[in-house]
């Protein structure tokens, strides 16, 4: 005997069709950000050859005789990725470490909500504290054998305020990379004498590398999306430099200030930011891509 | 000790003795190393903390002289002395329900299709997770961007409006919503599904009468950090529209402009004078208080409704 519905059921079709829409429409999503994209960035590349883009180190899409070179922004963008990770890596893994093999069950119960509220926080809130509090620290602070002290818009000062910002996308990622590590792993190795040292760096962290690496990549993409600090704190000079002490521009900082100025629709300014989108977009697509197959390969292992 | 009998006891006690002292006499060095080694996490962990409480210390110090509920009810202004948040508070709260009405039906509904319907076997269904899980992580700005294109200008052509950075920022969010609800409904056993099923249940009455009733306190956890991430949102309002500066209090549709929390300290924190420092240090202060609530009662409802099955 076969067991089958007494009607047809065409609400339940219904629904189900309903339902299938909304997840399709997150594919939409993404189809819509790259036609936004493409589209300008085609007519773009239509007036400035592509390798004047890609390798030109004058990026000043704004004067009147324009260059676009987009060398400076991405090496901007570099400059305070770089010191975001700096800040970022070591004490987020070390927190990720100390939560998952140091802290008592209390201690974890209240430093992971709290370092969770870090994530919380708007970014605004965090470019005002690299404008108005790291930058005159790093000022003071400053030795003397490193050069000129920042200047009010310095690459440095917005680096470490994204960096504390990561922080906590580090921290969580790891940790559950760590915790996901067998209990017998750790066991195996205490009972060889290992100390609490030796199982927390040579078996817990190789174990879970892939989930860490993962945590840092993703670090490393939000922290070249990052717009409002760099926005506030970086200021907005395109500059081929490596300096933490110097103001640069970061590629969404341009695409922050120049949409938000009056650039008519068509022009070759207005294009240039979409141009500007699509490089960050690819970029931030790979680092992603990467973060995500990373911690899927950890999960898959230890499941 | 009350291992062995009375004449091995003293043996058993002098071995357990001996291995207990050859166990403690570890090498100096790495009870050094050790000691050092976990000097270096706490240093880690304190200075995470410490950003924290600095960044909080510092807006309430600097905001002080400004903070009160004059600043939270007096509508804009060029004179820094006398300029308040309301119309940026009322164009978030307008923002949030814009996003509110967009995501959590269309979010809900991927979720409910994903965990319930999808067969994970199939490549669209996989490519369906695969592009929620980027789309988490796109930058915002290049939701402004897609804002600028497809909702402002382009198809939509909603012109800078409140509405359309709404829904920029209700896109944005989506995928938060989307990631949250499938773990609230992931966690409902399968026996529930089952037993449903087994009585007659249709599966669409499954879901709602049994799967969602006991996933909502997840859901609604979910959605509330989603608005929360959304309040704190600038840089994709920055692209569709939110920077004119507003004296009055906003409307959805209004072709005059809008402004948001966000943005509105944006614009106080990028002026010289130190007025406008302390008003926007004075208003991240009503943005964090108004974030902490969110999330403790975010976190509130989930230990209130926490199901244990």
């Amino acid at each position: 005997m076969r067991l089958e519905a007494t009607s047809p059921r065409y609400g339940e079709k219904a629904i189900f069709g309903l339902l299938a829409a909304c997840a399709a429409l997150s594919v939409a999503v993404t189809v819509a950000i790259v036609v936004s994209l493409v589209g300008p960035t085609l007519e773009f590349f239509r007036d400035v050859p592509i390798g004047d883009f890609l390798f030109g180190t004058e990026f000043t899409p704004l004067f009147a005789n324009p260059e676009f070179g987009v060398l400076p922004i991405v090496v901007g963008t570099l400059n305070v990725t770089l010191w975001a990770l700096l800040v970022a890596i070591p004490v987020g893994i070390g927190t990720a470490i100390y939560l998952s093999e140091y802290a008592s069950r209390r201690a974890r119960k209240v430093i992971k909500p709290t370092i969770e509220v870090l994530a919380g926080i708007p970014t605004v809130a965090f470019g005002f504290f690299a404008l108005y509090t790291i930058t005159p620290l790093l000022q003071d602070v400053w030795p003397a054998f490193l050069g000129d002290p920042p200047t009010v818009f310095s690459a440095g000062s917005a680096g470490i305020a994204i960096g504390i910002l990561i922080v906590p996308i580090i921290a969580s990622i790891s940790e559950d990379a760590m915790s996901a590590v067998p209990q017998g792993l750790r066991e195996g190795a205490y009972a060889l004498g290992a100390t609490r040292m030796r199982v927390a760096l040579r078996v817990v962290v190789p174990a879970a590398l892939s989930g860490i690496v993962a945590s840092i990549v993703l670090g490393i993409s939000r922290a070249v999306g990052e717009t409002m600090v760099v926005l506030i704190a970086a200021g907005s000079t395109p500059n081929l430099t490596l300096n933490p002490g110097e103001s640069v521009q970061a590629m969404t900082a341009f695409i922050g200030t120049t949409a938000t100025g009056d650039v008519p629709t068509g022009s070759i300014e207005y294009k240039t930011i979409f141009a500007v989108g699509t490089l960050l977009f690819v970029i931030t697509l790979i680092m992603n891509t990467i973060s995500i197959r990373l911690v899927r390969r950890y999960r898959e292992v230890y499941e | 000790m009350s291992l062995g009998t009375r004449r091995t006891q003293p043996a058993i006690a002098g071995a357990t003795a001996a291995t207990i002292a050859s166990l403690e006499r570890q090498p100096g060095a790495d009870v050094w190393k050790g000691r050092a080694f976990k000097g270096v996490l706490l240093a880690g962990v304190g200075l995470a903390l410490l950003g924290l409480v600095a960044l909080i210390a510092d807006s309430l110090v600097e905001g002080a002289p400004r903070l009160g509920l004059d600043l939270v009810f007096s509508k804009g202004s060029s004179d820094p002395t006398k300029a308040g948040l309301l119309p940026a508070l009322l164009g978030s709260i307008y923002i949030m329900g814009g996003v509110v009405l967009l995501t959590v039906p269309l979010g809900l509904g991927a979720a409910i299709y994903l965990e319930e319907y999808a067969d994970k076997t199939r490549w669209w269904n996989r490519l369906v997770e695969l592009n929620i899980q980027n789309l988490a992580a796109v930058p915002s700005i290049v939701y402004g961007i897609l804002g600028l294109a497809f909702i402002v200008r382009g198809p939509a052509d909603l012109g800078f409006i409140l509405a359309a950075g709404a829904i920029t920022l209700a896109l944005l969010v989506l995928p938060t919503v989307i990631l949250a609800s499938r773990e609230a409904i992931r966690a409902v056993p399968d026996s529930i599904r089952q037993g449903s099923l087994a009585l007659g249940a249709t599966q669409w009455q499954t879901i709602r009468r049994q799967i969602l009733p006991a996933s909502i306190p997840g859901i609604v956890t979910g959605v509330i950090l989603a608005i929360s991430r959304a309040i704190g949102e600038t840089a994709p309002l920055l692209l569709v529209g939110a920077t004119v500066f507003v004296t009055f209090n906003p409307d959805f549709f209004g072709a005059d402009g809008y402004t948001a929390l966000p943005v509105q300290i944006f614009q106080w924190v990028t002026r010289p004078q130190d007025e406008f420092r302390v008003l926007a240090a004075a208003a991240i202060v009503v943005m964090l208080i108004l974030l902490l609530a969110m999330n403790s009662f975010a976190i509130w409802l989930r230990n209130r409704y926490e199901q244990r099955w």
